[in-house]
């Protein structure tokens, strides 16, 4: 009993912390998108539907959404086949220096993200590597426009994901047992065979894991489309940034960040029905 | 040597070699716009792209000499320090509960420690806006710190308690049933055994703090900057040099801090063990 209550008192300070920074927040979102919005900065608590109604029948926020979860889509599934690959080496390499190529990819962890989203610029843009090299080259007489385009932003995302998505199946591959995979050399599969029917359902949690990931940190980015994008690629979140920063409709804005919130919050749920959100735990840990 | 078992028949020998190709090609991928920013730092041309028309230090001198940068550079390290010193001692209290003790709801609040990890950060960002509107408070520095403090509370949390898991429950109930009491237990036996994972978890906090921008640019006080929203505001201007040789230091900064902790940290579990 006392050691209970021992627990709640070590607990305290993290739940007041997130009580009152977190979940009175989302609450208080959840009210505001009722409000009525009189003008910039201003509203009134008078209980309407009009915001709800608004984004339900304006095709300009389903656009928003669709091409939202287009490009965290392609962003995840981008980031499972580049990803997979790389870790499914490190497991497999007699390379000495294995931990040489996990430290590689913890890395870019530690490098600000806005210095790693910029330095694309380099790549990519008019000035950039790739322009730069096939102009000297001769192959091209005036700059690709590759910067601000929507495969910019997506390539800057894959960047910023990628290390997530090697760790989460990394780990889940550390987990099969490899004396499964020399049974099925013994009873005749080929090597494809045995990746195909051994270690490739085996590490799908991990696989999952690090997709959900990647699809709930892309559709959530505010930052990368700033950047590297257009004003055409901008993305959900940059509509609630401008919605609320700049319009000053908060109203408007708490029901967008509701929307966001829920559908996130249903891919979540979905997936820890059947995969249990602790894989993607072990995944964040490491 | 343990040779991949894969490569015995033919088409698991093109394979080997294929998935090789591809992760050499992943890690080139990952490393190689970040070292052209670096090369380019050290270019003498006035523009921040290619050609490099020279190799000269002079955007470094002018970055020092540049009154924002300074300041944000400032700003980004005191809350840095503060939010990691504040956030490792709840987030190792809460760690201990949930992982050394058994109570009802547990399930839940270890949901709700992970939750800010999970919830994208431009909706944490308008959260804590709005409940500052609703309050009628300031958006202030306290609000950013504590902020931050929310966004790296899960990954201490997660650091912790992996390693504690694999601390041995047995020391801990020694020392107990040796009269010692519980504060002088955690002190003496279970502090000093979970010192690199705290080490670790500091440095995390630490650059998850330094490096924040989204949420930043929702909860900053008026007219203030960190150093990723300085960033992205010369960003929005030009791409100037001086960014390159900025991102460059910034590199050697956060790549420079965690791997010295590291060692440390290898130092101080070498001891204890």
């Amino acid at each position: 009993m006392q050691q209970t209550r021992f627990a709640w008192y070590l607990l305290a300070p993290a739940i007041i912390l997130l009580a009152v920074l977190l979940v009175l927040p989302i609450a208080i979102m959840a009210i505001y998108t009722f409000y009525e919005f009189v003008t910039a900065g201003v509203e009134k608590a008078n209980y309407t539907l009009a915001n709800w109604q608004e984004f339900f029948t304006d095709s300009y926020y389903h656009l928003f959404l669709w091409k939202t979860a287009r490009v965290a889509a392609i962003t995840a599934l981008a980031c499972a086949v580049m990803g997979y690959i790389p870790a499914y080496f490190i497991w497999m390499t007699s390379f000495r220096h294995k931990w040489l190529l996990l430290l590689l990819l913890i890395v870019p962890f530690w490098i600000s993200f806005t210095i790693r989203t910029f330095s694309w610029i380099h790549i990519l843009g008019e000035q950039g590597a790739i322009n730069v090299t096939l102009k000297t080259l001769g192959i091209i007489d005036s700059p690709i426009q590759m910067l601000y385009t929507e495969g910019a932003v997506i390539m800057g995302m894959i960047h910023f994901l990628l290390p997530y998505m090697i760790l989460n199946v990394y780990v889940s591959l550390e987990g099969i047992d490899r004396d499964l995979l020399s049974a099925a050399r013994t009873l005749g599969c080929t090597s494809a065979q045995a990746f195909r029917e051994v270690t490739l359902p085996l590490s799908l949690p991990g696989l999952c894991a690090g997709l959900l990931l990647c699809f709930v940190l892309a559709a959530g980015s505010y930052v990368t489309p700033q950047i590297l994008g257009g004003n055409r690629d901008a993305l959900f979140g940059n509509l609630v940034y401008d919605t609320i920063m700049e319009q000053l409709n908060w109203p408007m804005g708490s029901t967008l960040s509701i929307v966001l919130f829920v559908l996130l919050g249903i891919v979540s749920a979905i997936y820890s029905r059947y995969m249990g959100l602790s894989t993607i735990f072990k995944g964040l840990s490491r | 040597m343990r040779q991949p078992r894969q490569a015995e028949d033919a088409s698991g020998v093109w394979g080997w070699r294929a998935v090789k190709i591809v992760t050499i090609l992943v890690y080139i991928f990952m490393f190689a716009p970040i070292l052209v920013t670096v090369i380019l730092s050290f270019n003498a041309s006035m523009f921040g792209g290619f050609p490099m028309t020279g190799v000269s230090l002079q955007w470094y001198g002018k970055l020092f000499q540049n009154e924002s940068v300074l300041r944000a550079f400032k700003t980004s390290i005191w809350i840095a320090l503060l939010t990691a010193a504040v956030c490792t001692v709840i987030g190792v209290m809460a760690a201990i509960a949930l992982t050394r003790y058994e109570f009802r709801g547990k399930q839940w609040m270890n949901t709700l420690v992970i939750l800010p990890a999970l919830v994208p950060e431009t909706i944490l960002g308008v959260g804590l806006l709005l409940l500052m509107k609703w309050a009628n408070q300031p958006r202030t520095y306290l609000l950013l710190v504590l902020g931050h403090i929310m966004l790296a509370l899960p990954f201490v949390v997660l650091v912790v308690q992996a390693r504690l898991i694999g601390i041995k429950r047995v020391y801990e109930e020694a020392a107990l049933s040796l009269g010692a009491n519980r504060f002088n237990t955690f002190r003496e036996v279970t502090l000093p055994l979970l010192m690199p994972a705290i080490v670790a978890a500091v440095l995390l906090v630490f650059t998850i703090s330094f490096d924040n921008i989204t949420a930043s640019l929702f909860w900053r006080p008026p007219g203030v900057e960190t150093m990723p929203t300085q960033i992205l505001a010369m960003l929005k201007i030009s791409i100037s040099p001086e960014i390159n040789a900025l991102g460059t230091l910034m590199i050697v900064i956060t790549v420079g801090l965690p791997l010295l902790g590291g060692a440390i940290a290898r130092i101080l579990s070498g001891n204890r063990q």
